[in-house]
C-alpha cells in the first residue's frame, strides 16, 4: 500500500498523561478511514499529530510524505481540517471567512460552489454567532476544502446535529470520498464509521486495539447471532439441543437465542418440525457497536 | 504578506462591527479633552510646571500616547484573549493562514484605529483650543509608531498569556495606574521623586516623554527611544515564548 498516511508507534505525553501510547496505522490514497474510540481514547491528540498542531513525542509519522511538525507550513496547504471545539470571531460573516481561508490557498475552490454545495448559499451574509450548530459545522467543512486537500480531517464532526442533518452530513463526506479525497474521519458513533468508512482504527486508551474494515471486524463478533420470535405457548426447552444454539431465554413472550454459524437454519428447521411457524422469526447480526464493546470490554479487563 | 493585509482588513472590519467599542474609543479621549479645555483652557505656560509649555499643549501629546496605550493594553488583549478561548486561534492555526499574520493584523489593525482616534484627538485640539502643533511631525510620527508597536507587542503577550477576564483586570490596571504616574496625569513637576522613579519603570512615561520632545521641538530623545526599543524587545521575546506555548 502506498500510504498518504503512515503512522508508526506514535506516543504523546501531557505532563504525567499519557495520551497516545503507541498508535501505529496506514491510510491508503482516497480512503475513508475512521478513529473510532470512546472520549479520551487518544484520537484527537493523534489526528492533531497528523495536522502539524502537536508535537509529538516519539514515533515515527508521516502524512503525504512530509513531517507534519517539521513540514507544518507545507503540509497545511495539502490538507484540510475541521475541528473539534474550534470557532470564528463572532462577527465574521460566512462568505468573509472562505474569502478569508481562500486567500493563501495555491488552488482555491470555486467559493460559490462550496457555499452552494453545503447548503450556506442563503447565509452567505449571515455572522458566525447566528448561525445555528449544523450550519458552523457545514461551515467548517467548506473551509477545509477551499484549497482543495488531498487528505481531510473530520473530527466528531456530526456531534451534536440533528438526525436529519447527520445524514446529510454522511451524504456529503461520501461526495468528498467520491472526488478521490482521503478522508480520516474521527468519531464515536458507530453507524457513522460502519456505514462511511472503508477502514476503521478502534482507539483505546492510547492504543490501537484493532484495524480492519467494518465488515470484518463485525465478522470477529459474528459468533454470537441472536434469533428472536414470538410464542406464547409452553416453554420449549428443547430447544437448547438444537445444534448451534448456546443459550435460550425468554422474556414475556419474545424466545431469544443465542449461537453462532447456521443457527439460524437450524432452529427454522427445528420449529417447523414441531409445526412451529412464528411470522416474526428473525435474525440479528451484530453491529459495529457490538464488535466495538466487545473489543473495548476486552481491554478493560486486560 | 497578502495573508496579513486580508486579516488586517478583516480585523477593521470586525471592529466597525462592534458600535459600542467604536464610540468608546474615539469618543473618550475627545471627552478627557474636553473637560481638561473647559477646566484650564490654554492658559499661558509656566516655566516651571508641565513642561513649561502650558497645560493643554503639555496634554495633547500625552493623550495621544495614552490612546494608543489604551488600545494595546486593553483592547488588544481582551481581543485576542477571547480568540484563544474561543478556538479560533486554534481554527486558524490548522488552516493555510500562517499564525504569526494573525498576530502582525492585531497590531496592524490597532495601529490604523489608533491613527484615527489620534487624528481626532489632534484636530479638535488644534481647531478648538489653538494648541501647539507639531513642531517636527516625521519625529511625531517616529514616536507614534514605535510607541503603536509597543505597546501592541505588549497586548499580544497579555492576550496570549492571559484568559480574557484576567486580560481585561491586567490591562484596565495596567492602563489605570501609567495614567496616573506617567504623565498624562499629573504633570511630572508636582509628583514625588518615588512615584516618578516607579513611572521610570513604564513604557507609557518613555512614550510621552518622546513624543512631547518630538512636538515641541525638544528634539528627538534617544535615550526615551532606547528604552522603548527594551520594552518592545522584551514583550517580543514573551509573544514569542507564550504563542509558542499556547
Amino acid at each position: 500500500m502506498n500510504a498518504v498516511i503512515d503512522v508508526e508507534g506514535l506516543r504523546k505525553v501531557y505532563g504525567s498523561t499519557l495520551a497516545v501510547d503507541d498508535v501505529s496505522f496506514q491510510v491508503a490514497p482516497g480512503e475513508i478511514f475512521g478513529l473510532l474510540g470512546p472520549n479520551g481514547a487518544g484520537k484527537t491528540t493523534t489526528v492533531e499529530c497528523l495536522q502539524g498542531l502537536r508535537h509529538p513525542d516519539g514515533g515515527h509519522v508521516r502524512v503525504l510524505g512530509l513531517d507534519p511538525w517539521a513540514q507544518r507550513s507545507a503540509l497545511r496547504r495539502r490538507i484540510g481540517s475541521q475541528l473539534q471545539e474550534s470557532a470564528l470571531p463572532d462577527r465574521l460573516k460566512v462568505w468573509e471567512a472562505l474569502d478569508l481561508f481562500a486567500t493563501t490557498t495555491l488552488s482555491p475552490s470555486n467559493r460559490e460552489q462550496l457555499l452552494e454545495q453545503w447548503g450556506l448559499a442563503d447565509k452567505r451574509n449571515a455572522s458566525f454567532a447566528n448561525l445555528s450548530g449544523g450550519q458552523r459545522q457545514r461551515l467548517f467543512v467548506a473551509l477545509a476544502l477551499v484549497n482543495q486537500p488531498e487528505i481531510v480531517f473530520l473530527d466528531e464532526m456530526t456531534t451534536g446535529l440533528d438526525p436529519a442533518a447527520r445524514r446529510i452530513t454522511w451524504d456529503l463526506i461520501e461526495a468528498i470520498g467520491k472526488r478521490g479525497t482521503t478522508v480520516v474521519l474521527v468519531s464515536h458513533f458507530m453507524d457513522e464509521v460502519q456505514r462511511l468508512c472503508q477502514r476503521v482504527a478502534i482507539v483505546n486508551h492510547g492504543h490501537v486495539v484493532a484495524v480492519d474494515t467494518p465488515e470484518k471486524l463485525i465478522a470477529r463478533g459474528a459468533r454470537q447471532l441472536r434469533v428472536l420470535f414470538t410464542w406464547e405457548g409452553e416453554p420449549l426447552a428443547w430447544l437448547e439441543s438444537v445444534p448451534h444454539v448456546h443459550h435460550v431465554s425468554q422474556q414475556e413472550n419474545q424466545i431469544e437465542i443465542e449461537g453462532d454459524g447456521p443457527v439460524f437454519q437450524h432452529v427454522a428447521a427445528a420449529l417447523l418440525q414441531h409445526s412451529i411457524e412464528p411470522t416474526d422469526l428473525r435474525v440479528e447480526r451484530p453491529n459495529l457497536e457490538d464488535v466495538f464493546l466487545q473489543i473495548i470490554g476486552k481491554a478493560e479487563e486486560g | 504578506m497578502r495573508a496579513l493585509t486580508k486579516t488586517t482588513w478583516v480585523e477593521l472590519k470586525l471592529f466597525t462591527r462592534e458600535p459600542l467599542t467604536v464610540l468608546f474609543t474615539f469618543a473618550i479621549p475627545f471627552v478627557v479633552l474636553f473637560v481638561l479645555g473647559s477646566v484650564f483652557g490654554n492658559a499661558p505656560p509656566n516655566p516651571h510646571v508641565y513642561r513649561g509649555v502650558g497645560t493643554l499643549n503639555y496634554y495633547v501629546p500625552a493623550y495621544v500616547a495614552l490612546v494608543v496605550a489604551a488600545i494595546g493594553l486593553i483592547a488588544l488583549p481582551v481581543h485576542l484573549a477571547a480568540y484563544q478561548e474561543r478556538g479560533v486561534l486554534r481554527r486558524f492555526r490548522a488552516s493555510t493562514i500562517p499564525v504569526w499574520s494573525v498576530f502582525g493584523a492585531q497590531i496592524a489593525a490597532t495601529f490604523v484605529i489608533e491613527v484615527l482616534a489620534s487624528a481626532i484627538l489632534v484636530i479638535v485640539a488644534l481647531a478648538v483650543y489653538h494648541t501647539r502643533s507639531p513642531q517636527s511631525l516625521g519625529e511625531v510620527i517616529g514616536a507614534f509608531f514605535l510607541g503603536a508597536l509597543t505597546f501592541g507587542m505588549i497586548g499580544l503577550f497579555l492576550g496570549l498569556a492571559l484568559p480574557a477576564r484576567a486580560a481585561q483586570g491586567a490591562g484596565v490596571l495596567l492602563w489605570f495606574v501609567m495614567m496616573q504616574i506617567s504623565g498624562p496625569g499629573a504633570p511630572p513637576e508636582v509628583l514625588p521623586t518615588a512615584i516618578l522613579r516607579v513611572a521610570d519603570a513604564t513604557p507609557l512615561q518613555h512614550l510621552v516623554v518622546l513624543m512631547q520632545d518630538a512636538w515641541f521641538g525638544f528634539g528627538w530623545n534617544n535615550g526615551e527611544m532606547l528604552s522603548l526599543l527594551g520594552f518592545l524587545a522584551g514583550a517580543t521575546a514573551l509573544t514569542i515564548v507564550f504563542a509558542r506555548r499556547s
